[in-house]
């Protein structure tokens, strides 16, 4: 069903030098003390990262609920900062579909697809034969899930502890993981194109739209950087 | 577990899970050597950029509390670190949260 030499390898990479465990770890201590202190039981943190494993939907959750929001209202406002998650899905798939696989792997691991899991794939597919890569992506996501609902727990229990200085240091912590990750995801122009482009138009489409700046302005950026790349190719 | 709680983190899980399945049916019919495929990497990447630069620049909850000079410098110093450090992960993470924490408390 799963080959357990692929799926232990795509799982060894919450180890090493390029290991995302402390910063995926350093958020989700954050929401699991978020979420005591919204009155959430230590079952439904758990229950919460376990079945959304996206961090800043769990933050928008968190930020409605404070408002009283309906549930209507919060499933728009999850929807809305988690659609980032549709390209990310569509530019990570064909590179796992492979017609030997059972399609059910696909719909039950696109649920570890998140900013972490995809990057360290992203970086790691090309060393993984196809037909493996699905397992291999099964295992960096089991990993990568597995540290967020541990944090959670630790981040719960452990919230008493965390004044403002530490949960300061803590919110730094994964911008820094991603930064990183991205600057050395640059290697083609369309790429090195699409993380600037990225990083200057989306915060400029923020004073127009703070809710939607990030899908604008990743289509905008992502667009140009795709249409310069290719003509480049050419 | 009270009953208002779980809906509410079923609609939040129904609502991200939405956008990975309808990634995947999209996915099926996307060969990797498209341009289509292309495209929507240059979108997944710009967004995540984006969404980056958002939690640097404009952050929602306990960083907001943080000096924007503040917050630069220690994501310039921890890049710096990252480079210096042949491109290792962990140590850039690890010193920009004590970083920031010592700068949360002493200023």
């Amino acid at each position: 069903m799963i080959d357990t030499k692929y799926f232990f390898k795509g799982f060894k990479s919450i180890k090493g030098v390029g290991s995302p465990a402390i910063a995926l770890a350093a958020s989700f201590v954050a929401i699991g003390a978020l979420l005591k202190n919204l009155g959430f039981t230590v079952e439904e943190s758990i229950f919460s990262t376990f079945l959304t494993y996206a961090l800043p939907g769990s933050l928008v959750m968190a930020e409605s609920m404070l408002i009283g929001a309906s549930l209507i209202n919060i499933f728009l406002a999850v929807w809305l900062v988690n659609a980032r998650l549709y390209p990310m899905t569509v530019a990570l798939m064909p590179l796992l579909i492979h017609e030997n696989q059972p399609k059910w792997k696909y719909y039950l691991s696109c649920h570890f697809i998140a900013v972490s899991s995809w990057l360290i794939m992203k970086d790691h597919y090309e060393v993984i034969e196809k037909e493996n890569r699905i397992d291999f992506w099964i295992g960096i996501g089991t990993a990568t899930w597995s540290v967020a609902i541990f944090a959670t727990i630790v981040g719960y229990i452990a919230s008493d502890f965390l004044n403002k200085d530490i949960l300061i240091g803590l919110a730094i912590i994964n911008p820094i993981y991603f930064t990183c990750m991205m600057l050395s995801a640059m290697k083609t122009i369309q790429i090195t194109l699409s993380v600037t482009l990225g990083a200057i138009i989306g915060p400029i489409f923020y004073f127009l739209s703070p809710e939607w700046c990030i899908l604008f302005g990743g289509f905008f950026a992502g667009s140009i950087a795709f249409l310069i790349g290719e003509k480049s190719d050419k | 577990m009270t009953n208002n709680i779980v809906i509410v983190i079923l609609v939040t899980s129904l609502a991200t899970y939405l956008s990975r399945f309808l990634g995947v049916i999209s996915a099926e019919k996307i060969k990797e050597t498209s341009k289509m495929f292309r495209w929507f990497n240059c979108l997944a990447y710009s967004t995540l950029a984006a969404l980056i630069a958002r939690m640097i620049f404009f952050p929602s909850g306990s960083l907001n509390e943080v000096d924007y000079f503040i917050r630069f410098i220690v994501v310039f110093l921890s890049i710096i670190i990252f480079y210096l450090t042949g491109k290792n992960l962990v140590y850039p993470t690890i010193f920009s949260g004590i970083l920031l924490s010592l700068f949360s408390f002493y200023l």
